[in-house]
């Protein structure tokens, strides 16, 4: 049914285009150009205390184009993954995020690099929006130092700050008074952005959510906070979670907008809307209709608590790919062999991007103790026998370490030791038991006191 | 040196004595292999069968049947109003739970880890653990608060942190620390019973392990004391004390140092608070050497309490300084030869207990 409204819609606006694309298509490239396309959302927008904004999506073919390469990406990242975490190679948590690519795309469009984003632990593909790559995503992973936490943080810890992505963070609901506050300091350092705080409508019923977004309504504060509902808060469906699942009426006070989280123009148009409303207005919620393929993390099967069919259905009816493949057939924008070209190029970048990140090393044994603060305390830090290495510099006469620049430098003793390591077959140095921290800092001489 | 020689042969002799002897110093007679899960989730039904007041109440324990599949089976066998799926909102049903025992009834709360009970940590401390104290008698708070603890494998720094300190520094409140399956059965027995808030700290990699158990251990009346440890291997010439995982370790260790003519005495706390100082005294006076092992931060730990009732009571029985193997003083990384660094290994303690013998590590 969406799709009769789309083929309308096509017909209605491209016919004026048609006469210019079949001129063009010699030498029509797949990046499209930017000649205006308007396509309607699947579903009008439902809002409470405001008005929605219209159902008419302005977008042109290159943006299309961007949408169907960017989720793409993000697929067959996610797939990839699993199938890392089923050979090991990722250990502990790993949430995955296909099917609900099209929050993050549609949210990058509307907004810049300077506005900020904040998330839970499914953060791999929001991180790719932002501008990570797709070594940084893979060996942060595996736990390497290529990763975007240099292996220390792992899934649910991605960052970029240079773009303004905070995170990636492991406790329910603890990024959303976090994201608020990284709206406070948009407002207090007057930038004119703003802050989209991502939560799943698990974390919808977290009280600091409520505590934060009275606060943020108080203050006018540009936070826009938005449900990307996946309609299972792990393992609990939402009606058995929540007394109202009507997650963008629970601000109350604060306008909220119901939004086709599978459709990512709906998703570009509502994020914009938002950031118009924040800036003038103080906080608004978005509740995103999204869906998850995989189960909560690759510890869950998905299938205990949701059917198998309702999966296949959502993905027959509601891909985000396919909507815009849909949608860019339709208009001409591209053919059938260009979107499968690309898919192919997508899956070979990121097989390349996993091999190299398998030959990214491992962190040196002496990151163990850097970054605990920023500037280091310039005071012992100590690993699991805080001996150790008293004991080895005496027995090796070794006093190299004793030298100490203007500032406190450490040297920590490494030695070897073999034991059985996580696949590798040489034996792995040992960590230092006494370290000074942070000595390889930049900031050595105003540590120094 | 020779004495030690000369023990170690005299040892020797007396292990080969009858298997029943020696069987006995360990375990009960064992009979069957119980794992701690297994363990965990017996407990809990007996416990819910004898006492219609026990109910369970956490994120996914009823129809998921437990994230880590402890309480499976027991939403079909006693129903939703015994079995309580709660949205993920720990503040909310932590006081929600509090408050139900105050009126008498005995919520046994789950945290799906003990990391997520900081957000509920307020109605810990505030509301259960000191409000006995508070209405001087009136109010007793039968609460049991489980669910693992510890570094698990892999989680990265805000799934990892071992909260035993933290609770045990606080008055009002039990805190347990099972490691074998004997402890979990035992233990959370007579946490349910206890009138006391309990903080019941076990370990998700020990889920899976098992461990043998007698019949009276399987049976439904037994129950372990609360404040009492056990030592697990009886020993000599240093003693090591530990918790939950590290007990395991410890022992590992001990099997090591034997090797080289050292006879370790493995200290299984099983109760952080209360703490079993007499016994860990008595054992160090026996000794004269101690090594705590934890897997927790070090500062301000379990370690350091017990080191500073040694120095209290029996600083005179000191032969050497007390060690203290801890987890590395970082937030836990997420790289596996980092992890592995952040965390103690068998080596660290074999390396201290050798230290506190002043033998050569090397």
């Amino acid at each position: 049914m969406a799709l009769s409204h789309l083929a309308a819609s096509a017909s209605r606006s491209s016919s004026l285009l048609k006469p210019l694309s079949s001129a063009l298509s010699l030498r029509r490239s797949i990046s499209g150009d930017n000649s205006p396309l308007t396509v309607e959302t699947s579903v009008p927008f439902t809002s409470h205390q405001c008005e929605a904004p219209s159902r008419s999506v302005e977008t042109n073919p290159k943006e299309l184009l961007t949408f169907f390469r960017d989720m793409a990406l993000m697929r067959r990242m996610e797939i990839a993954a699993d199938s890392l975490y089923k050979a090991k190679l990722i250990r502990g948590f790993c949430h995955l995020y296909d099917g609900q690519e099209a929050v993050a795309v549609g949210m990058e469009a509307a907004i810049t690099k300077k506005d900020c984003i904040i998330t839970a632990y499914r953060d791999h593909c929001t991180f790719v929006s932002r501008g990570g790559t797709l070594l940084e995503v893979f060996a942060e992973l595996m736990g390497r130092q290529a990763g975007c936490s240099k292996g220390k943080g792992g899934s649910m810890h991605f960052y970029k700050k240079d773009s303004n992505f905070y995170g990636g963070h492991g406790i329910v609901g603890a990024q959303v008074p976090l994201g608020c506050g990284l709206a406070f300091a948009q407002k207090y350092s007057k930038d004119e952005t703003v802050t989209f705080a991502l939560y799943g409508d698990g974390a919808a019923n977290q009280g600091q959510l409520f505590e934060a977004l009275n606060i943020s309504a108080l203050w006018d504060l540009p936070a826009i906070l938005v449900c990307e509902n996946n309609h299972y808060g792990m393992g609990t469906a939402e009606w058995r979670a929540a007394k109202s699942p009507a997650y963008y009426k629970r601000g109350d006070y604060v306008p909220g907008l119901k939004v086709d989280g599978m459709d990512a123009l709906a998703v570009k148009q509502a994020c914009k809307f938002a950031k118009e409303h924040a800036l003038k207005n103080g906080p608004i919620i978005l509740e995103m209709d999204t869906y998850r393929y995989h189960g909560h993390s690759m510890s869950d099967p998905g299938s205990t608590y949701r059917t198998r069919d309702e999966i296949s259905g959502v993905r027959q009816e509601r891909d985000p790919i396919e909507r815009i493949r849909k949608l860019i057939l339709s208009h001409d924008l591209a053919t059938e062999k260009e979107l499968k070209d690309v898919e192919k190029e997508v899956r070979k970048e990121v097989d390349d991007a996993i091999a190299q990140a398998k030959e990214s090393p491992m962190p040196e044994p002496s990151e163990l103790f850097t970054n605990v603060y920023a500037k280091g305390l310039g005071v012992e830090s100590f690993g699991a026998d805080r001996k150790e290495v008293a004991f080895l510099r005496e027995a090796m006469h070794d006093y190299s370490f004793l030298q100490m620049e203007k500032s406190f430098y450490a040297l920590s003793f490494i030695a070897q030791r073999s034991h059985s390591s996580v696949g590798t077959a040489h034996p792995v140095l040992i960590y230092p038991g006494l370290y000074w921290e942070d000595s390889f800092s930049t900031k050595k001489e105003e540590a120094c006191a | 040196m020779l004495g030690i020689v000369r023990q170690k042969m005299l040892e020797q002799s007396l292990k080969k004595i009858p298997p029943a002897v020696s069987v006995l110093r360990s375990y009960s007679s064992a009979a069957k292999q119980m794992t701690i899960r297994d363990a965990l989730n017996s407990a809990l039904d007996e416990e819910m069968s004898a006492d219609s007041k026990v109910f369970l109440m956490g994120e996914e324990v009823g129809e998921y049947q437990g994230a880590y599949k402890i309480t499976k089976g027991l939403l079909d066998k006693y129903g939703p109003e015994r079995v309580l799926d709660t949205p993920i909102t720990e503040a909310g049903f932590t006081g929600v739970a509090v408050g139900a025992a105050y009126y008498g009834v005995k919520p046994v709360v789950e945290f799906m880890t003990f990391n997520f009970s900081m957000q509920a940590i307020d109605h810990i401390i505030n509301s259960a653990a000191k409000t006995n104290y508070m209405s001087s008698g009136q109010i007793s708070v039968p609460i049991v608060f489980r669910g693992p603890n510890g570094a698990a494998a892999g989680v990265g720094a805000q799934h990892s942190q071992c909260y035993a300190a933290w609770y045990a520094s606080c008055p009002g409140l039990k805190v347990l620390a099972p490691y074998s399956s004997e402890d979990a059965r035992g233990l959370l027995k007579a946490a349910i019973r206890d009138p006391d808030p309990v903080v019941f700290l076990e370990n998700e990699l020990l889920y899976g392990e098992s461990f043998p158990v007698s019949d009276e251990v399987l049976d439904s009346s037994f129950c372990l004391p609360i404040g009492k440890a056990k030592i697990e291997r009886k020993g000599k010439d240093v003693t090591i004390a530990a918790y939950s995982k590290m007990v395991g370790y410890a022992l590992k260790a001990a099997e090591t140092l034997e090797k080289d003519g050292i006879d370790a005495e493995v200290i299984n706390l099983r109760s952080i608070r209360p703490l079993d100082r007499s016994m860990i005294n008595a054992s160090v006076r026996k000794t004269n050497r101690l090594v705590t092992v934890e897997e927790a931060f070090p500062q301000h730990g379990v370690g350091a309490e017990i080191c500073a009732s040694i120095v209290e009571e029996s600083f005179a029985y000191l032969d050497a300084p007390v060690e203290r193997i801890a987890g590395a003083d970082v937030p836990m990384p997420y790289a596996a030869n980092l992890e592995r660094m952040a965390v103690p290994q068998v080596e660290d303690i074999v390396r201290a207990a050798k230290r506190t013998c002043y033998r050569s590590v090397s």
